[in-house]
């Protein structure tokens, strides 16, 4: 489902002196449907830099970055766009909402954008805020105001609302009790279930254990020149 | 119902732009301006100010007539034609039933001296309506999903504040069903809450209607927000474009990766 071949990258700091930083190259993964991978490696070796440019909020320099049919690295803005909306879903590590806008809607803005009848949307983004534990009198609020742990769960029932056939997971336990861990835990065996291509970034170590069925160490694409 | 989700990629984009060029003389308004808008899509343009953003909005337009290149739009019922060359009729008559144009400032979209409902409903009757009771019920029910208070309808929009004025040009220009908005600054001048309404309004009917829109800002937030791709202009040329997050995230260019770094979180 996400195939990884001889990926690299850069950045060209241009009013910074065009200092160029090589963070990655010949980066190769591959994830099979059902299956979850952990991406590790020390602060700075490019966890999340590999996992935006899957997403395509990071542009690749060279290789390739398959997600079902579609080349991430080569694809026009609207193919991306429609990638995003049918096939790969994303919970960041920081929700990112207009103003005003409910929670509940926040969540099941993914489900209106499928073309789903709202009412269905709506209900089915109450049935994800409730099992995550959001007190209900919070649904009707924007979630701008919320601590981070609640806006944590607003992000992740809006990222498992549609059953995604990939997914990319950054640090979805960070900032969660013992009891919403636990509910995240089971929401990603069962998207595996389903045959769900994860990748994910898990600082917790006990949750990388009961949920990865493999993990990269990104130091391997360290760029050797750079070294 | 979203539009776009139902029916399958269309093959031709709603419009396509190619070598747009504009000059004020020896000045360039904008020049070398190329890309496709595709049905459902929000594109922004940011870039400073004098950088070609209005002229580049006006040209596609029509407010303002280019000096060279195409503008193909994929009409309802024509299909795709250059709408540089159409006569002057036929881009009145587009500009009435399937374009819209949002002004920064609602004085400019607006009939200061006609009422609310008339606001609205003269748009109606521009596109052949003359049922004055359905007019007037249509018009009341766009006042409402603009958050206007129906018991305001037969007020002048001198009345109202800069927010509720900026609300009633947005359904005086939906209210006709348009595929295609076109929008300069349309939260320029307000404040922070009211531009917040404003987003949220826009990005549901964008959804609801399966609208196409051109948003010229200076605000990184709003497109980051409303913009499914950017296109980024300085000195009258295109200088990036991509999906809004690639470029705000992982600016190419110099000025660019300058217009981010100076804003302090978007
Ligand atoms: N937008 C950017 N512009 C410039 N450099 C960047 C950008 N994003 C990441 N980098 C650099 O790329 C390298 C990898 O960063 P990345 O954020 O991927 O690390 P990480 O493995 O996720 O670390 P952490 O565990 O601390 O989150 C770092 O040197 C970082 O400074
Ligand atoms: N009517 C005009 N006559 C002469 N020059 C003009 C005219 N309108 C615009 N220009 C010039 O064309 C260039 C682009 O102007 P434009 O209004 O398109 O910029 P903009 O990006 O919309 O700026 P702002 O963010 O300030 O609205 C500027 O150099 C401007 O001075
Ligand atoms: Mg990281
Ligand atoms: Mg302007």
């Amino acid at each position: 489902m996400i195939t990884i071949e001889n990926l690299s990258k850069r950045f060209v700091l241009h009013n910074q002196g065009s200092a160029v930083i090589p963070v990655m190259e010949g980066a190769a993964l591959h994830v099979a449907p059902g299956q979850c991978v952990g991406l590790i490696g020390s602060s700075g070796a490019g966890k999340s830099t590999l996992m935006r440019m899957i997403w395509g909020n990071y542009l690749a320099a060279s290789g390739s970055i398959r997600v079902g049919h579609v080349d991430v690295a080569k694809a026009a803005p609207r193919e991306i766009i429609a990638l995003r909306r049918d096939t790969l879903g994303y919970v960041s590590q920081f929700l990112r909402v207009v103003p005003r806008v409910p929670s509940v809607e926040v969540v099941a803005e993914p489900l209106l954008q499928l073309g789903v009848d709202r009412d269905a949307a709506l209900d089915r983004a109450r049935t994800m805020l409730h099992r995550l534990n959001l007190p209900e009198r919070l649904w009707s609020l924007s979630p701008t105001t919320f601590s981070g742990g609640e806006q944590q769960r607003v992000n992740i029932a809006r990222g498992f609302i549609h059953a995604y056939p990939a997914l990319l997971l950054d640090e979805p336990t960070a900032s969660l009790d013992a009891t919403n861990r636990e509910v995240v835990l089971s929401l990603i065996e069962e998207a595996k279930a389903r045959g769900a291509a994860i990748v994910g970034i898990f600082h917790d170590e006990a949750a990388r254990e009961r949920v990865c069925d493999r993990l990269i160490d990104v130091a391997a694409f360290a760029p050797k020149a750079a070294a | 119902m979203n539009a776009l989700a139902q029916t399958p990629t269309p093959e031709v984009p709603l419009l396509a732009v190619r070598d747009l060029h504009k000059s004020y003389g020896a000045r360039i308004g904008c020049t070398d301006v190329s890309f496709d808008l595709w049905p459902g899509e929000v594109m922004g343009i940011v870039g400073e100010s004098g950088s070609g953003k209005s002229t580049l909005l006006s040209c596609l337009a029509g407010h303002l007539t280019a000096d060279a290149g195409q503008v193909i739009y994929d009409g309802r019922t024509t299909g795709p034609r250059d709408v540089l060359t159409l006569s002057e009729p036929e881009r009145r008559m587009l500009n009435r039933t399937e374009w819209a144009y949002v002004h920064q400032n609602p004085r400019d979209g607006l009939r200061m001296g006609v009422s609310a409902g008339g606001n609205v409903g003269e748009r109606l009757m521009a596109v052949g309506a003359r049922h004055y009771g359905a007019i007037r019920s249509t018009a009341s029910d766009w006042l409402g999903r603009v958050e206007i208070d129906a018991n305001r309808i037969d007020d002048r929009p001198s009345a109202f504040s800069g927010g509720m004025q900026q609300r009633l040009q947005i359904a005086r220009n939906l209210v006709t069903g348009p595929r295609l908005i076109f929008m300069d600054e349309p939260t320029g001048g307000l404040d922070v809450s009211v531009q917040a309404r404003l987003l949220d309004l826009l990005r549901g009917l964008v959804r609801e209607m399966g609208l196409s829109a051109i948003i010229v800002t200076h605000d990184l937030a709003v497109v980051r927000l409303l913009a499914d791709r950017l296109m980024v202009m300085k000195s009258g040329r295109v200088i990036e474009q991509g999906l809004t997050d690639q470029v705000l995230d992982d600016p190419q260019h110099a000025y660019t990766q300058l217009l981010v770094s100076s804003v302090l979180q978007v």
